[in-house]
């Protein structure tokens, strides 16, 4: 009997997008276990992670950690292919849309804050177009677009001042991430 | 760490944006579509325009007689009309913008409007 064995071969930058989509699949855990007034009200705080993805390394590692994120916390939630899953999945490619292109304005100008707000907008704005769509073929859908404005503004602020924390105060620990990661 | 020092000036500009969106979404959102009418014609001409959103019952003077419209839970119908075929009466409730009833005979027609038209107009 001979055994097979399938040796994938892993780089560090697979390791580096496993070890942050697991860092994000665990805080979008913690979202959905947030109890909010308003269905389809989420904070969105593995958003954190893709925006200091996005600033570190860049748009392709932010939308494999996000994409890898949706997938899998899909798989958590019992959500995988229910309508949830298409609508975070429609949140994340459109607010990963606008942030190739948020990315790539100034950075003295505008930092993690904007992004996180123009990716929140485009979040809600890309579920809504969906749900429009295909959910709720009818225009009562944006009924609630205003709060789901509110909530996008309010938590995009709140998770780009976190995220932009994190950037400052990790500069001095990414050099000893990356000492470890060589070794 | 203060929390301004994490900001930069882009960012004041991305969330004013925002916030004035927020403002706006509001009327935009809510306005839209709310604000529907029965407009009551008789002879071509506007007789009364009714909110769908209060019931009530009014009764129009034509050639032929009085015709009855009602308003309710949102949506219009005309209760009795003095014309022969009764087109309009069967008609039954129109709560669609566009939708309309026109009673020929005594001149008389209610259409639905307010909120954004799906179409320029209707032919039966």
């Amino acid at each position: 009997m001979t055994r097979s064995v399938i040796r994938l071969v892993t780089t560090a930058e697979d390791h580096r997008i496993a070890r942050l989509a697991a860092a994000a699949i665990g805080l979008s855990l913690i979202d959905a276990a947030i109890p909010l007034p308003l269905p389809g009200i989420k904070p969105g705080l593995s958003n954190i992670v893709t925006l200091i993805v996005l600033a570190r390394h860049g748009w392709r590692v932010a939308a494999w950690v996000t994409g890898l994120r949706v997938v899998a916390g899909g798989i958590l939630l019992g959500q995988l292919l229910a309508p949830g899953f298409f609508m975070s999945l429609a949140g994340a490619l459109s607010s990963l849309l606008i942030l190739a292109g948020a990315a790539r304005l100034p950075k003295r100008w505008f930092g993690p804050v904007s992004w996180s707000i123009l990716a929140a907008f485009f979040h809600i704005g890309g579920q809504l177009a969906l749900a429009r769509a295909w959910l709720i073929p009818h225009d009562g859908v944006f009924y609630l677009a205003p709060f789901f404005a509110v909530a996008a503004l309010s938590f995009g602020i709140i998770n780009g001042l976190i995220a932009a924390g994190l950037l400052v105060r990790g500069q001095g620990s990414e050099d000893r991430v990356q000492k470890t990661e060589d070794r | 760490m203060s929390w301004s020092s994490l900001l930069r000036p882009g960012d004041y500009l991305v969330a004013v944006c925002g916030a004035i969106l927020c403002v706006v979404s509001f009327p935009l959102a809510w306005q839209e579509g709310r604000a529907e009418k029965a407009v009551v014609r008789r002879g071509g001409e506007v007789f009364a325009e009714l909110e769908l959103s209060r019931s009530r019952r009014i009764e129009v003077p034509g050639p032929l007689g009085t015709t009855v419209v009602a308003v309710e839970k949102g949506r219009v119908r005309v209760v009795s009309d003095p014309g022969a075929h009764q087109y309009c009466v069967r008609q039954g409730w129109l709560e669609r913008t566009g939708q309309i009833a026109v009673c020929a005979p005594n001149e008389v027609s209610v259409e639905v409007a307010g909120g954004r038209k799906p179409y320029d107009s209707l032919s039966y």
